[in-house]
């Protein structure tokens, strides 16, 4: 960001490059790929909870028209390893083996236990139904407090406790000693199912020696290195590939059993097989989100002044600890004491198996629990002090001036300005009028209540400092790569670690690359998500890609930039340092020569005529990673209509002042706000995964597992305040994740203020209407 | 999932159709119409029919007619196509008000009027429909056609009178005459989702009181249900400033009701409902 340039690409509402050929459907989605001879995978999933396999006979199934193999867990026990879990977050944490296909014992509905090939999708399917399998139950382990008590059924042998993370500064028994205010509440956050539009799909290859994996993941680069070290296929004869991939929310970001499955049986096979998962067959087996039991306690001043906060957690790992499992709760442990200042904070979570699909990062991961907890708590202060709860906000938070802030949490926030963001917030929402309207209704005894919301989050994001990974105990660095190479006819290439599956990354590159280089925007071209190709990354996750890997981008453009200065002053016969570049060409200081960087990179392809010891190529590559964290933070206010007849809650004005730092394109920015909030939203009022008392997962489908479309949303009023971030060059910060975080608490909060006439102080999420209704009922009676 | 082998036809007939159901008898054989109800089973493996005998291409399933006394709807009309009838809309309102809220537009694309009513789902939007307006349906089997009324129709979960080997051709659709108003009232959690309750509501008005009332209810049982004990005390009930005597004529309208239980709703809570939506798919209807 040093040159000035006529017409700056960054900051403009560039419609995506990419939106062409994702929303015509004209590109390759790992389940249109069609090779030769390929067969597919379909799998037999337990239909029980818990229980232990006492027969499996496959000898029918393979006798079924087009099937070529079947297997079952024991079949492979000896070569399937066990899937990876790559953070152990404590020394003694227990990592159970995690067979991809159950053997011996099944720990939730929906496990893998056996696998039919076939020569088509249907004959597979068909086949499923002649494989016999006995079963001899076990006792389900569905709620936390059970599964930790005496004499439980343990779900692995060693018991149900994974871990215990503690962490903690200041003197948090000083705080809460003698304090005049201590609001202790506890919260659930209910188990979520990610909902990606194209489901999870997987082909697998070989020519005998090496091998290559389609899958529809977040993390090729991640993917390739866990599959090797799982499968012990070298890492040199295994490519990984994304191609385009439909979503994720951090379903993808996983190393599935689907996966290692299809490598294992394309080895031995010989041939390419394919597995693409159905809906229902997803609901049940794509990593879960949340489930966590949080106890938060905070200590504060007669007038709401925080002196300390204390949270216990529960989280629930389902039956096995999967590629980052345990270190989700770990992401929000450091964020609970969120955009507010206080002398000690204390830290707790257990990780707890039970007999259920295994839980893993989703959009968020920890800091949407973390948010929640602590900007409902601050909630409960604000009505037990009785200020508003604006009111109590701006007496706790972190003000503008107060930058760089270390936090109770632990963590230096570079920049921020809360102030800002809330004023701009409420002069969009009409505060005081909505405010007056809520009185008004409560004094009329209406039967529709209004509720306002409130939450001022922030949230860390950008993964992340490599050194913070490793003291974390995680399993690898959070650097980004990005390779950028000057074509001869002076368009650019640009290899990027981060693997795209919905954000827009191609045009935002090719933005920052036309800043950078001074080349049209049309000029570039992106590339990512294979391995081949693009051989360094770290993948997309965690709200990172901007502000790890296009900063990597932009290192790449600059030393890019000083090759071609070099060459363009010898061909200019001048020094380098008499060079100034702008508008795309280099030109000598007070006299009108000049070299576009188009011209000098043919003449570098020519190479007739370069300076004496240059090699002959202006690519470069960079490798960031970064020093701290991003923060983004933003204030978001919702207004909701309760109908106290129905228990029906309907939002009747949303606002959502962000900031993100710089931007580098709005449109893109405004699309993640935008889904960001509808799925925070959807927590807040509709999805949960449900498992009766037997442990079988209710919400297979999507009419039991609601997920809420446009038509049920109403407009979002979004704005944005600019504080840059202090720690990368562009001065951005991540927004993937900003609007699922803030937007819940807002929701939830608004729900109970509306109710807190009927002495209402919670409902548990999703609030439904029953809920509701239900709490009503109690309320008044 | 992905469905079981099945065979599939396609008749462009109605004969040819019913013979073909007859020579079929016996075996599992189901009727295709938009899909909509009978695809998902199928994919999920709730159903494992022998053959499906698509009824898609049989020009004479299709469309809506004006009559004298009743308008009929034709079976394979789809629910788009009945939302933009013209003679839907003005000549039995209450079809077009109820269809336009089923599903999205595109299940309402595909799925049809018939189907919805053959399929018989006690949360389908349209068997309450017909109820209150006491359609008849016009069926047909090889040995000819019968006629079934809205209140035979509908025989328990998922299931209609209809025989094996019959045809649903269409239904005709009393015209109530002037001073009728009408009104669907669905509650659900999601725009695109079923009714955890629905009330349809037909209201003649007579003189700034209610003259005669109709209700029916979605998804209060196993078959939609005529809310009988609450139209019994609709007349004379004012329509201007009488909100307190709707409320008590409408208490009951969940009387004799069996409601299912389900992740959306326990029994008392779509009692509770209907009570609310009936009171206003009524007021709504009398306005
Ligand atoms: C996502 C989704 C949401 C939906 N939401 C709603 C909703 O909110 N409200 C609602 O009312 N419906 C809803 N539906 C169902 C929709 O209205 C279906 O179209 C309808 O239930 C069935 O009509 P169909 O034409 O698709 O019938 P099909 O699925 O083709 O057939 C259904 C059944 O009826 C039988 N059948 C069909 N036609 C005839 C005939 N002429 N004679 C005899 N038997 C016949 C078939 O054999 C089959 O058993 C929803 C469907 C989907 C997929």
């Amino acid at each position: 960001m040093t040159d000035t340039l006529p017409e700056a690409e960054i900051g403009r509402a560039r419609r995506r490059k990419e939106d062409g050929r994702l929303i015509t459907g004209r590109t390759l989605w790992t389940d249109n790929i069609q090779l030769p001879g390929m067969l597919y995978i379909a799998f037999l999933r337990s239909p029980m909870a818990h229980a232990r396999i006492t027969r499996v006979d496959t000898s029918a199934a393979k006798t079924q028209p087009g099937v070529v193999a079947v297997f079952s867990g024991q079949d492979l026990a000896d070569e399937q390893g066990s899937l990876p879990c790559a953070w152990p977050v404590t020394e003694d944490i227990v990592i159970p083996d995690h067979p991809p296909m159950a053997v011996g014992t099944v720990r939730y509905v929906g496990e893998a236990v056996a696998c039919v090939v076939a020569t088509d999708r249907y004959k597979a399917a068909d086949a499923l139904d002649a494989i016999e399998i006995d079963y001899e139950p076990l006792p389900a382990v569905l709620d936390m407090n059970e599964a930790l008590a005496e004499g439980a059924t343990p779900v692995h042998e060693g018991g149900n406790r994974s871990f215990t993370w503690q962490f903690g500064t200041g003197d948090v028994d000083a705080a809460f000693r003698d304090a005049p205010v201590v609001i202790e509440r506890t919260y659930v956050q209910q188990r979520l199912i990610p909902s990606a539009m194209e489901p999870r799909a997987v082909v697998a290859q070989t020519d005998g020696d090496t091998y290559t994996v389609h899958s529809a993941t977040q993390i090729p680069h991640v993917l390739r290195v866990m599959l090797a070290a799982t499968t012990g296929i070298p890492e040199h004869k295994l490519r990984v590939v994304a191609p385009d991939v439909g979503g994720g929310f951090g379903s993808k970001l996983q190393v599935t059993a689907e996966e290692v499955l299809a490598l294992l049986i394309t080895k031995r096979l010989g041939r390419p097989v394919k597995w693409t998962e159905s809906r229902s067959e997803g609901n049940l087996t794509v990593h879960h989100g949340r489930d966590q039991i949080q106890r938060i306690s905070l200590a504060a001043s007669a007038d709401g002044v925080l002196r300390g906060v204390k949270v216990d957690l529960l989280a629930d790992m389902g039956a096995y600890l999967m590629l980052v499992t345990p270190g989700i709760p770990l992401l929000g442990a450091f964020m609970y004491t969120g955009v507010y200042k206080m002398d000690a904070y204390d830290f707790t979570c257990t990780g707890v198996f039970t007999t259920k699909m295994p839980t893993d990062a989703y959009r968020g991961a920890g800091r949407p629990e973390a948010t929640y907890a602590i900007e409902r708590a601050m909630d409960e202060l604000a009505h037990e002090i009785g200020v508003d709860p604006l009111e109590i906000r701006r007496r706790n938070w972190i003000k503008h001036e107060e930058f760089p802030y270390a936090t109770a949490g632990g963590l230096t926030y570079d920049s921020g300005n809360y102030e800002a963001a809330t004023d701009r917030a409420l002069a969009l929402f009409g505060y005081d009028k909505l405010r007056a309207e809520q009185s008004d209704r409560r004094d009329r005894n209406d039967s529709v209540q209004l509720g306002i919301g409130v939450s001022t989050y922030t949230e860390m994001c950008g993964l992340a400092p490599s050194r913070v990974l490793g003291s974390l105990r995680y399993g690898a660095g959070g650097w980004e790569h990005a390779t950028v190479r000057m074509l001869p006819t002076g368009k650019v290439e640009v290899v990027t670690g981060t693997s795209p599956h919905g954000q827009g990354h191609e045009t935002a590159w090719s933005q920052i690359v036309a800043d950078a280089l001074g080349v049209p925007f049309e000029d570039v071209a992106v590339l990512h998500g294979d391995t081949a190709s693009a051989p360094r990354g770290m993948d997309t996750y965690g709200s990172r890609s901007l502000v790890v890997g296009g900063i990597a981008v932009l290192q790449a453009c600059e030393k890019v930039k000083e090759n071609a200065r070099q060459v363009a002053a010898h061909l200019l016969e001048c020094s380098p340092d008499d060079l100034e570049f702008t508008g795309g060409a280099f030109r000598v200081r007070g006299t009108g020569a000049a070299k576009t960087i188009q011209e000098v990179a043919l003449a570098t392809f020519a190479a007739h005529n370069l300076p004496d010891g240059f090699e002959p190529q202006l690519d470069a590559g960079s490798t960031f990673d970064p020093e701290a964290f991003s923060f983004p933070h933003g204030t978001h206010l919702c207004a909701i209509e309760v109908d106290t007849e129905t228990g029906e809650s309907k939002i009747r004005s949303y606002v959502a002042v962000d900031d993100i730092g710089n931007v580098v394109n709005p449109l893109i920015v405004e699309g993640q706000v935008h889904g960001g909030i509808a799925q925070g939203i959807a927590q807040a009022l509709y999805e949960e995964a449900v498992y009766d008392t037997d442990g079988n997962l209710l919400t297979t489908t999507m009419a039991d597992y609601l997920i809420p479309s446009a038509a049920d949303l109403p407009d979002f009023t979004t704005d944005r305040t600019v504080t840059p971030a202090t720690s990368n060059p562009l001065g951005v910060k991540g927004v993937g994740e900003a609007g699922t975080i803030a937007s819940t608490p807002a929701v939830v909060n608004a729900i109970v203020d509306a109710l807190s006439p009927y002495g209402i102080r919670d409902v548990a999420m999703p609030c439904t209407p029953e809920r509701v209704w239900r709490a009503i009922q109690g309320g008044t009676s | 999932m992905i469905p079981a082998t099945f065979e599939y036809v396609r008749p462009t007939t109605v004969e040819e159709a019913a013979q073909i159901l007859r020579n079929a008898a016996g075996d599992d054989v189901k009727l295709l119409a938009g899909g909509q109800s009978l695809l998902p089973l199928l994919r999920l493996r709730l159903a494992y029919p022998a053959a499906l005998i698509d009824i898609g291409r049989i020009d004479e399933l299709r469309g809506v007619r004006d009559e004298p006394d009743h308008v009929y709807i034709a079976a394979m009309t789809t629910h788009d196509e009945v939302v933009k009838s013209a003679v839907v809309q003005e000549q039995c309102p209450l079809v077009a008000l109820a269809t336009a809220q089923v599903a999205d537009p595109a299940v309402r694309h595909r799925g049809t009027f018939g189907g919805s009513m053959a399929h018989a789902d006690p949360a389908g939007d349209l068997p309450a429909v017909a109820l209150a307006l006491d359609m008849t349906f016009v069926v047909l089997s090889a040995d000819g056609t019968r006629e079934i009324p809205a209140a035979e129709f509908f025989v328990d979960y998922l299931e209609t009178a209809l025989e094996p080997g019959e045809i649903l051709l269409g239904a005709k659709v009393p015209k109530l005459g002037p001073g009728w108003g009408f009104h669907y009232e669905k509650f659900h959690r999601t725009a695109q989702a079923w009714a955890i309750v629905g009330v349809a509501a037909a209201v003649k008005r007579d003189n700034g009181t209610i003259s005669e009332g109709r209700i029916a209810l979605t998804n209060m049982g196993t078959v939609p249900v005529r809310a009988f004990a609450a139209e019994r005390r609709l007349p004379g009930v004012p329509i201007t400033n009488g909100y307190g005597e709707l409320r008590e004529a409408v208490s009951v309208a969940a009387e004799g009701t069996d409601p299912p239980t389900d992740l959306h709703g326990r029994p008392d809570y779509r009692r509770h409902l209907a009570v609310v939506l009936t009171e206003r798919a009524v007021r709504q209807a009398a306005v």
